[in-house]
């Protein structure tokens, strides 16, 4: 087959009259919704909404560091634009990223119910996130946070008189949504699987979601707790981080990193489930290995547990602790090698097309395995004392979470955007689109990994001459880089009305979002489906087409 | 909203409280209980935050640690925990009167578990008070003179065993743990007595009682793990070194 | 774990009695006269230990008969089981730190 694409005859087809987003009409219907799908939408406006703004204070960054010299702003400045970068993209986009949209959307189809186990906690989760999302931002408008994202203590307790405290408590408020976004795909995933749906019938895509939900569940609470103590040294002035009153300010960063650690893995694992997802459509073949995926995305999650002060080897920890987490670390990689192993030996004689969800999934495969490798380069303790706090880790963390994470969020989004809304987006232009992201995070990042090697240190305004070269390099490719992501902002808020009409199963993928119209039903099925069939089967999905059951809508 | 569940389980038959993305009635409890005890969990990782933090500082200050737990009224906290113990009793008495319909029974087991809750939160105050007149408060006011020169009793000797001065400050930390644990956990009783009477006026409306109670086994299993909580705190906090 | 909804466990329609909570709250009670009165002996290290297990047994009574445990499904043993365990590596691993930081230069 010389395409994978499969749409409908475009002069007779229409999007299906009824669907969750005629259902009902007003702003009240979205905004009092119980159905998963419309919070779904709430969700991928916000998080575009949140993502600009990260966006435009990455702009600074990199604008600022076009020169050597600390002149664009002040140095305080530039601490809190960099603080506000990091924790917008990192709470309000990278971590509810594919959770929130993808994850609300897809988990009860992908399980055969009608909805997620608590819908009204789904809504919730979405107004924490909005009351975090926009406290965060009144604190940035009336003084910012210069502290880092990191809060690190006595830093934040005692030496800064910004709004660390506002900061806090949105952070804190957005854990929350977090915790009962987790919380219901657990009990989703446990207790609603429709009649024949067993864990190893589940898309690889649930398994790293339901992974990444125990981490939630489990991590949130103790960076909350952190926070809480930070707002409470701060205010009353108790002693728990103030070396003065004896207490031990490297406390905070076992209790912060304890989360912030398993936090990447939240952020990571569902990206990976989209990969695993396209992957397979885009080479029309399983998974290969489809039980080590699948319980290597549990591994990551109980093994990144154990790994947390590798965030620390500088900062005063015992040597004996420094090398336990540093072997720990090195067990932590594994499971991420194996799926990308899998990946690879699933594109191995499999029929390769490259739609836009495939070249950004090439994408992910390609720039998480330089930012995973980077991060062994820092899990071992010795090298880590020379690379940590330079540009090499600045790098590190965004080809995992820009050239690996985002493009998986593009990767989905691109995906299910038919499913979610009917239409296809035009392909020329976004394959377009994702080649420009790619060229522009190679420019943008690569530079940093020997900017670091070199010695540039991170979060500092100002920088010896002689980085200056690589720091144009980078801001040059940080402005391709925005065009790649602009545009498909652009061209699919245009496909809602002139997009092609994309049917029921436009890839011709496997699983049960696929079996349901385009966009789905506020129930989802019109009967709960009995499955028979095993995961990827696409010798199945021939079988059903040779017997072209139509579907009404 | 009686009236419109009848009929809307007239229209299709299912209980009246059975919500449609659910299967059956067994199915909505358990993915509850279920929930329930997630929720909980990420209790246990809030307060392990805490307990981690004076397992540090204890090991490290322990004389400023048993001086500051010296402070502490052993019979208040031994009182404090009796009554905890037994508003678990009476909830867990609730639970099974909304089980068995007993529908008197359960507002009776609710009101106690107020009573008993509210009580324990009255000694917290005197304590609280007393430490503050004491200084013992961290922050600003707080003053580690009694530590470095303890109160004298009838006899003229030291109540307790004097501190060196650079470990009495450390009674800081230990009273900032204090007020931190005990101050999370007053914070937990308090949102659960609230939603006590909230159960309280709708078990009276005998809306727990007609064999969807669900929420009152919920609500049972948060009030044990705040029970649960404080079985920790006392010997942590008021049984250091009493011998 | 093929389950459908036919075959949800008996257990949700067991009820605990009375009789099991009052003996539960008399164990209670129990242990922390216990506790009290084994904190004014001198036992040297073992103190803190006795007052943590008995603080431990005292839970795991509360989990297992007041919150309806020994009566629940293995996920739910499972559940509370893998709460307590991250738990234990929180504070273990953060105390392993804390406790080798004085062993020494190398």
């Amino acid at each position: 087959m010389s395409t994978n694409v499969l749409l409908p005859d475009q002069t007779t087809a229409r999007v299906p009259k009824q669907n969750y987003i005629t259902k009902e009409n007003g702003l009240m219907s979205w905004l009092l919704t119980g159905d998963h799908k419309r919070i779904a939408i709430l969700y991928l406006i916000s998080l575009t909404f949140f993502f600009f703004i990260g966006g435009a204070l990455a702009a600074l960054i990199r604008l600022e560091l076009l020169t050597p010299q600390s002149d664009l702003m002040a140095s305080d400045t530039y601490n809190k634009v960099f603080t506000m970068h990091g924790i917008v993209m990192i709470f309000f986009f990278l971590v509810p990223s594919v959770p929130a949209t993808l994850g609300n959307f897809l988990i009860p189809i992908m399980v055969g119910a009608r909805d997620l186990a608590f819908p009204k906690i789904n809504l919730l989760s979405w107004y924490l996130y909005m009351a975090g999302g926009l406290l965060a931002l009144y604190a940035m408008i009336t003084g910012g946070v210069d502290t880092g994202w990191t809060f690190t203590t006595p830093l934040s307790t005692h030496y800064v008189n910004t709004n660390v405290v506002t900061t806090g408590l949105a952070a804190f408020i957005a854990g929350f949504s977090s915790i009962f976004t987790g919380l219901n795909f657990i009990v989703t995933i446990h207790r609603m699987r429709a009649p024949g749906m067993t864990w190893f019938k589940l898309p690889l895509f649930c398994w790293a979601n339901y992974a990444a939900a125990v981490l939630m569940v489990l991590g949130t609470p103790v960076v909350a707790i952190a926070i809480v103590l930070v707002a409470l040294e701060r205010t009353i002035g108790i002693g728990v981080f103030d070396p003065t009153k004896g207490g031990d300010p490297l406390l905070f960063q076992h209790l912060f990193w304890f989360y912030s650690h398993p936090a990447v893995y939240i952020m990571i694992l569902p990206g990976m489930g989209v990969v695993s997802e396209v992957i397979s459509t885009f080479a029309r073949k399983r998974v290969f290995g489809y039980s080590a995926v699948a319980f290597s995305s549990v591994a990551i999650a109980v093994f990144g547990f154990f790994v947390w002060a590798h965030h620390m080897f500088i900062m005063g920890i015992s040597n004996y602790a420094a090398l336990v987490f540093s072997l720990l670390t090195m067990l932590v990689a594994v499971p991420s090698a194996i799926k990308i192993f899998n990946w690879t030996f699933t594109l191995y004689k499999g029929s390769i097309t490259f739609e836009t969800p495939m070249l950004y999934a090439f994408g992910f495969m390609g720039l998480f395995t330089i930012g995973g490798l980077t991060g062994v380069f820092l899990g071992v303790s010795g090298t880590d004392i020379h690379l940590t706090e330079t540009y090499f880790i600045v790098a590190h963390f965004h080809f995992v979470m820009v050239g690996g994470m985002l493009m998986a969020f593009l990767s989905g989004i691109h995906f299910w955007w038919p499913k979610m809304t009917g239409r296809m987006y035009p392909e020329k232009l976004s394959q377009l689109a994702a080649v420009v992201t790619f060229i522009g995070f190679n420019f943008t990042f690569f530079p940093q990994f020997l900017l670091g090697m070199l010695g540039m240190p991170r979060r500092y305004a100002s920088y010896p001459p002689e980085f200056q070269v690589l720091n144009v390099f980078s801001t040059a490719g940080a402005s391709i880089l925005g065009v790649g992501y602009l545009l498909p902002v652009l061209y699919l808020i245009w496909s809602l009305k002139y997009g092609q009409v994309a049917g029921d199963n436009p890839w011709q993928a496997t699983g049960l979002e696929w079996q349901i119209q385009s966009p789905p039903l506020t129930e989802n099925f019109t009967e709960i489906p009995v499955v028979t069939q095993d995961v990827y089967d696409y010798e199945w999905l021939e079988r059903q087409k040779e017997h072209e059951v139509t579907h009404v809508g | 909203m009686d009236s419109h569940a009848t009929a809307h389980s007239e229209a299709h038959e299912h209980p009246a409280h059975l919500r449609h993305h659910f299967m059956d009635a067994a199915q909505q409890k358990e993915s509850a209980t279920f929930g329930m005890w997630l929720f909980l969990l990420t209790e246990i990782m809030f307060f392990g935050g805490l307990f981690t933090a004076y397992l540090v500082y204890r090991n490290w200050y322990y004389p400023a640690f048993v001086a500051g737990s010296h402070t502490l009224d052993i019979k208040l906290g031994m009182f404090n925990t009796l009554l905890l113990i037994t508003s678990s009793f009476t909830m867990a008495m609730g639970v099974w009167c909304s089980e068995t319909r007993r529908k008197s029974g359960l507002v009776w087991s609710l009101i106690a578990t107020i009573i008993l809750g509210i009580g324990f939160l009255g000694i917290k105050t005197i304590e609280y008070k007393e430490k503050f007149e004491l200084h013992h408060v961290p922050g600003t006011s707080f003053s580690a003179a009694s530590f470095v020169n303890p109160p004298l009793d009838a006899q003229g000797k030291p109540k307790d065993t004097p501190l060196a001065p650079d470990m009495a400050i450390h009674t800081e930390v230990y009273f900032s743990l204090y007020f931190a644990m005990t101050g999370m956990h007053a914070v937990h009783m308090i949102l659960g007595i609230g939603i006590l009477f909230a159960l309280l006026y709708k078990s009276a409306k005998g809306q727990y009682t007609t064999g969807h109670n669900t929420t009152i086994e919920l609500f049972g299993l948060y009030w044990h793990f705040v029970d649960i909580v404080w079985i920790f705190l006392f010997p942590l906090l008021y049984l250091i070194s009493r011998h | 774990m093929s389950e459908t909804h036919a075959t949800h466990e008996a257990h949700e329609e067991h009820i605990v009695s009375p009789k099991v909570y009052a003996l539960i709250f008399l164990a209670l009670l129990v242990g922390t006269a216990i506790t009290v009165g084994a904190s004014y002996i001198d036992m040297g290290p073992w103190n803190p230990v006795i007052a943590l297990a008995i603080a431990v047994t005292k839970a795991t009574l509360v989990v297992l008969y007041f919150m309806h445990v020994k009566y629940s499904s293995k996920l739910m043993k499972l559940t509370v089981l893998s709460g307590v365990f991250t738990f234990l590596i929180l504070v273990g691993m953060s105390l392993s730190d804390y406790i080798s930081r004085a062993w020494g230069q190398w």
